[in-house]
């Protein structure tokens, strides 16, 4: 087996680092072989997970820092997210009941529900002032 | 950073939004403002053409969720068309297609719009 190779980039929480985000994910994922089907999904995962942590832990305070960590092996595609603010419960990844939203003008809680979907693991942890999402992608 | 741009035009008396570029939580606010401008000028029957966007995260969809009920409720609708496959997985992982109307193309939202009004 070929040893793991790491990616690192942090960035400051402000929404407009979002498409560096997708590029720097996708332009690994595509290096190491994944399907562009599975770049998408891995993409908009973490699109979504660094929005909720930009929106939910850090409540926009561009002055906070995320970091992203994507780890290639043989058979998947690892990334981790940490940052240091608010936790967010990911456990709550029910299908949005759309009629419902809709009839009350109400948006949101749909992405972790497509990071759940997207990825085939998802853990979530907080240690020592620290929030850890961890999502795995398969290669097959 | 791939910019997200939207046009206006009109056909066969129909408000299109043309959407280009990547759609995210960044750049959701400008077809959110796009969006109350037609409402506020009390323009209802509304297509969006999606024919250039190459990517949607969810707070794009948001966008369709927070103000479809304010265009139905003076008796239009916002019709999606011309979606790619990726763009059109992210809808139908989030159950909108029972909810609103997407059609492959702008064609058969304004045919559907003149349906409608008949």
């Amino acid at each position: 087996m070929n040893k793991a190779v790491t990616y690192r980039k942090k960035i400051n929480a402000s929404t407009q680092n979002l498409s560096d985000v997708r590029e720097f994910v996708s332009r690994h994922a595509e290096k190491h072989g994944f399907t562009s089907r599975q770049v998408a999904d891995v993409q908009l995962a973490v699109d979504e997970a660094c929005t909720n942590i930009i929106k939910h832990a850090y409540n926009y305070d561009a002055s906070k820092e995320l970091s992203i960590e994507l780890e290639f092996d043989d058979e998947k595609m690892n990334v981790t997210l940490t940052d240091q603010g608010m936790g967010f419960d990911v456990e709550r990844y029910k299908k949005p009941d759309l009629k419902k939203q809709i009839a009350r003008k109400k948006r949101g809680g749909m992405g972790v529900y497509l990071i759940r979907n997207l990825m085939d693991e998802v853990n979530y942890y907080a240690e020592s002032r620290e929030n850890v999402l961890r999502m795995i992608k398969n290669r097959n | 950073m791939k910019n997200f741009k939207i046009d206006h035009r009109i056909t066969n008396g129909f408000e299109v939004l043309d959407l280009y570029g990547e759609l995210d939580a960044h750049t959701a606010s400008q077809l959110e403002d796009a969006l109350k401008e037609l409402i506020n000028n009390k323009k209802s029957t509304i297509i969006v053409n999606f024919r250039e966007l190459d990517y949607i995260a969810s707070a794009g969809l948001g966008v369709f969720m927070a103000y479809i009920e304010d265009v139905r409720s003076i008796g239009g609708d916002i019709k999606l068309t011309n979606m790619n496959d990726k763009v059109y997985n992210v809808f139908d992982l989030l159950g909108f297609p029972t909810l609103y109307d997407i059609f492959r193309d702008e064609e058969e939202a304004v045919e559907k719009f003149l349906n409608e009004i008949k």
